[in-house]
């Protein structure tokens, strides 16, 4: 075939060969993230089906673990995680909202990135080095002085009774909760910025003061995405394992005493996986895994659904 | 609701500025506390640690229970080697990965692939230690510096995948047009012309990626499991700075905790570097574009 | 003349290519001649995206070597109409295309024609400069041949030199040829936009209202080369800017809500338009 133009001889293109064997190295890749998402399932599925069969569903409402005995059950780890993860939660979600409110609403602009920049940092700090700082710092203090100060001013609750170990679900709980600040933070600020601004000008408008702008204007569109922002920080703490394992005192029992020890679902298997004597103990703290995975799961995808109605999913790039 | 903008009785609104006022105090209150445990830690760090840093930290093996001296020269090279794996499985495939999510494929699975990214993303990195125990370290009897590698790696893939995917969308559709306006295949077109405009952001994910898997200790546990020894061989357990720092800081030997400290120290300043990195280069692209 | 491989030669036999005898840059206004060679044949060609129709049953000859402007209110589909023209649709995903598209008498859609073939004869050059970014001036002008497999120093040598003198630019960029393409004015993008296209060796050369984004002149260095390119390609120019097609083209082509209106000769289209909707909307009326 001729071209009636200066055509330049240029080589033969190939079929379509190159083209189509990248894009399927690409859709390869992409579907990765499924074969991962149904390895992780199947693959704790497999190791704890010993368990399954053995225990059915009493595994997760019996208390007892005690491996000697070969008698397992979830409880108390179930237990210790919803507990340190909520407390971190209590403690996180208020600070990072406020941070977020005085990031977006308050703070002189030359102050902000500084700010933003040291969240990001805290971020950045490895569990471990938590757990390092958590037991040889935050413990002694507050084995020394704060505990102290709780039992003896709200000593009459049943949560701040008992002996004082240092080491203790309220431990646990304020590190997890230093821990999953960042990302609440940041995904509030996200949230708080897609307010618009009409909103906060109508507010004034109407002579509000700047509290009442926040309350009426800004905190009331964004809460959805807010309560977002704190379920996505509950699927981080429900997961920090190095940290909480560090300072949590690693007690199977289910106190209600937050200066009790505990023990979570990550913090148990990451204790004593290795040393797991038998097929049934290295089961049951499969299926413990199981359980944290099958909960870590939910909480994200109710937390990612939540953020995309907002903003369009704003997660990843905080993540 | 209690703000009236009609007849605004003066004590009323004095009482209204006083609870703003406090509102703000609170804020900014809140804002120290939240950015306060960062300096109290590397406070602690650059305290403790750097006491306990010297030469022999970074040449020497950790010696046996009970002797004092020693250093993690074995579990720096261990970081180092595991993060090399990590990034020979994580980058490429979260590179391609992300390049479909942004060039090919339907809006509608797209999503599906993203939301499953990021749900993947929120999966707690200890539960990765198990699945690569059973597929790796239980089919080969052993513990291994490859286990703990693929562990990592995994970890990596949805992060660079979701970021590699963000900033190849940046990336204006004109040049894609003129590039295939130039008669150039298409993955020549992505490769050589919206890959490499990108280029810079994607370093930027992987390096942001690698940061986080420095410093991850769960997922190498029953993996990598760590060792006090060089490693010559990647089938056999390797030591990792977060794992030393760990198996020391639960010791009962002070000398072992004065270790941790120093590790914790170099640890953080490998993350930190690795960050500050992370900032030059997005600078960079800031002002280029 | 090269030989392209195995792409749509039956249809290449279908209609003989006869290699026009007028000289170049034949005066405007010319009437169309029963031996005029046809860059594109396009009969009864309709487009969708989705479900939205863009183009309604356009039939349309395009001659070689002559500057052909597309011209119409925004919406009209004239862009829509350029772009089928070297497949920039095949991107979009739900666009669909109806009638036969012939370029030189290769069918643009037919079976097993790659779409990259199609793109290094029919080049393009877009509203807003785009020179890639990360390349210097001489990396942008040798992109389409290096990545189309040319690597020959020599070769490229000549044709770095050659595009950039064609597309005016050579005497302003000759001493700056590493340095990037960004850094250049507007105008001057543009016109390594264009070099660019032309160093590939295209037949024919699409712009999408390649001065929409310029100020007068640097606009009036690009119709200068339009005119000097039209001795070597043909061109299909879209404009909202009528003065700019009444100035520059040969033909005149007016699309109006996807339906191909008017077409003929630029000074008959501007003087003594056959439609009234031509007339109102050369004379401003609407649009």
């Amino acid at each position: 075939m001729t071209i009636p133009s200066p055509m330049f001889p240029l080589p033969a293109p190939g079929s379509q060969l190159p083209n189509r064997v990248f894009k399927w190295a690409a859709a390869l890749a992409a579907v990765t993230i499924v074969v991962l998402i149904v390895l992780v399932g199947w693959e704790l599925y497999a190791g704890s089906r010993q368990s399954l069969s053995k225990f059915g569903a009493g595994f997760l409402w019996s208390s007892e673990w005690d491996p000697v005995a070969e008698k397992y059950g979830a409880l108390p780890f179930i237990f210790g995680t919803l507990v340190s993860s909520l407390l971190a939660l209590v403690i996180a979600v208020p600070l990072g909202i406020a941070t977020a409110l005085f990031l977006t609403e308050l703070a002189p602009l030359r102050l902000r990135q500084p700010i933003v920049m040291a969240i990001e940092m805290l971020a950045a700090v490895p569990s471990v080095i938590f757990g390092l700082w958590g037991i040889f710092v935050l413990i002694p203090w507050l084995r020394d002085h704060a505990f102290v100060w709780l039992k003896h001013y709200l000593g009459f609750l049943p949560l701040f009774q008992g002996p004082i170990y240092g080491v203790s679900m309220l431990a646990a709980g304020i590190v997890i909760a230093i821990m999953i600040l960042p990302i609440v933070t940041s995904i509030s600020r996200e949230i708080l910025r897609s307010v618009p601004n009409l909103q906060r000008e109508a507010a004034y408008a109407l002579g509000a003061t700047r509290w009442e702008v926040l309350r009426i204007a800004v905190l009331s569109y964004a809460r959805r995405g807010l309560f977002g922002a704190a379920i996505l920080g509950l699927g981080r703490a429900l997961g920090e394992t190095m940290a909480v394992t560090m300072v949590i005192g690693n007690r199977p029992q289910i106190s209600a005493s937050l200066f009790a020890p505990g023990y979570t679902l990550a913090s148990v298997v990451a204790n004593e996986f290795t040393e797991a004597t038998t097929d049934l103990y290295l089961s049951s703290l499969f299926e413990l895994g199981l359980v944290l995975l099958a909960v870590t799961i939910l909480v994200n995808v109710a937390a990612q659904i939540m953020l995309k109605s907002m903003t369009g999913g704003v997660s990843s790039k905080a993540a | 609701m209690e703000v009236s903008p009609y007849l605004p009785s003066p004590g009323y609104a004095q009482w209204r500025k006083w609870k703003s006022a406090a509102v703000t105090g609170v804020l900014v209150t809140c804002a120290l506390a939240v950015i306060a445990p960062l300096f109290i830690i590397i406070y602690f760090l650059l305290v403790r640690g750097a006491s306990s840093l010297d030469w022999s930290f970074f040449t020497q093996l950790p010696k046996p229970t009970g002797e004092a001296g020693g250093g993690m020269a074995n579990a720096i090279v261990g970081t180092m080697t595991l993060l090399a794996m990590a990034a020979a499985l994580g980058v490429p495939f979260g590179v391609f990965g992300g390049i479909y999510l942004a060039e090919y494929g339907s809006d509608r699975a797209n999503d599906w692939l993203r939301f499953a990214a990021d749900v993947l993303n929120g999966v707690p990195s200890i539960v990765w230690g198990m699945v690569v125990y059973l597929i790796l370290v239980v089919p080969f009897k052993t513990f291994s510096a490859y286990a703990g590698g693929v562990a990592l790696g995994l970890i990596m893939v949805p992060l660079v995948m979701r970021t590699t995917e963000e900033v190849l969308v940046l990336v204006p559709q004109s040049y894609r047009e003129a590039a295939l306006a130039l008669g150039i295949a298409r993955w020549k077109v992505i490769l050589v012309i919206v890959v490499r405009t990108a280029l810079k952001g994607i370093a930027t994910g992987v390096i942001v990626a690698l940061a986080r898997i420095a410093g991850e200790t769960a997922p190498l546990l029953f993996t990598a499991l760590g060792n006090t020894f060089w490693n010559h061989n990647l089938k056999e357990p390797i030591s990792a700075l977060p794992l030393q720092i760990f198996a020391y800081s639960i010791s009962p030997y002070d000398d072992w905790h004065r270790q941790a400290w120093a590790g914790a120290l170099v640890l953080m300043a490998l993350i930190l570097a690795l960050n500050i990195t992370v900032r030059v280069l997005s600078r960079d692209r800031q002002s280029a574009s | 003349m090269s030989t392209l491989p195995e792409t749509a030669s039956a249809s290449a036999a279908a209609e003989p290519i006869r290699v026009s005898a007028t000289p170049a840059g034949s005066p405007a206004g010319s009437h169309p001649v029963e031996a005029e060679e046809i860059a594109f044949d396009i009969r009864n060609f309709s487009m969708w995206y989705g479900q939205r129709q863009a183009l309604q049953d356009v039939t349309i000859k395009i001659a070689a070597r002559k500057v052909t402007a597309i011209i119409g209110p925004s919406g009209c589909g004239k862009s829509t109409f350029i772009r089928a023209l070297n497949r920039m649709h095949d991107l979009t995903p739900g666009t669909r295309l109806e009638g036969s598209l012939k370029h030189f008498g290769d069918d643009l859609y037919g079976p097993g024609v790659e779409a990259s073939v199609i793109r290094r004869r029919v080049g393009m050059v877009f509203q807003k400069s785009n020179p890639f970014p990360t390349m210097s001036i001489e990396e942008n002008v040798l992109v389409g041949l290096r990545l189309n497999g040319v690597h020959d120093r020599s070769v490229l040598q000549a044709r770095l030199e050659e595009s950039l003198r064609m597309a005016a630019l050579w005497d302003e960029v000759k001493d700056l040829l590493n340095r990037p393409g960004t850094s250049l004015s507007g105008g001057q993008q543009q016109r390594l936009c264009i070099a660019r296209s032309l160093a590939v060796q295209p037949a024919t050369l699409l712009m999408d209202e390649p001065c929409s984004a310029l100020d007068p002149i640097a606009t009036a260095k690009i119709e200068e080369l339009i005119q000097t390119l039209r001795e070597k390609y043909t061109l299909v120019i879209v404009t909202h800017n009528m003065q700019q097609a009444a100035r520059c083209s040969d033909r005149t082509a007016f699309f109006y809500m996807g339906r191909l209106i008017e077409y003929g000769d630029t000074r008959n289209i501007f003087t003594n338009p056959g439609n009234p909707q031509t007339e109102a909307y050369v004379s401003g009326r609407f649009g």
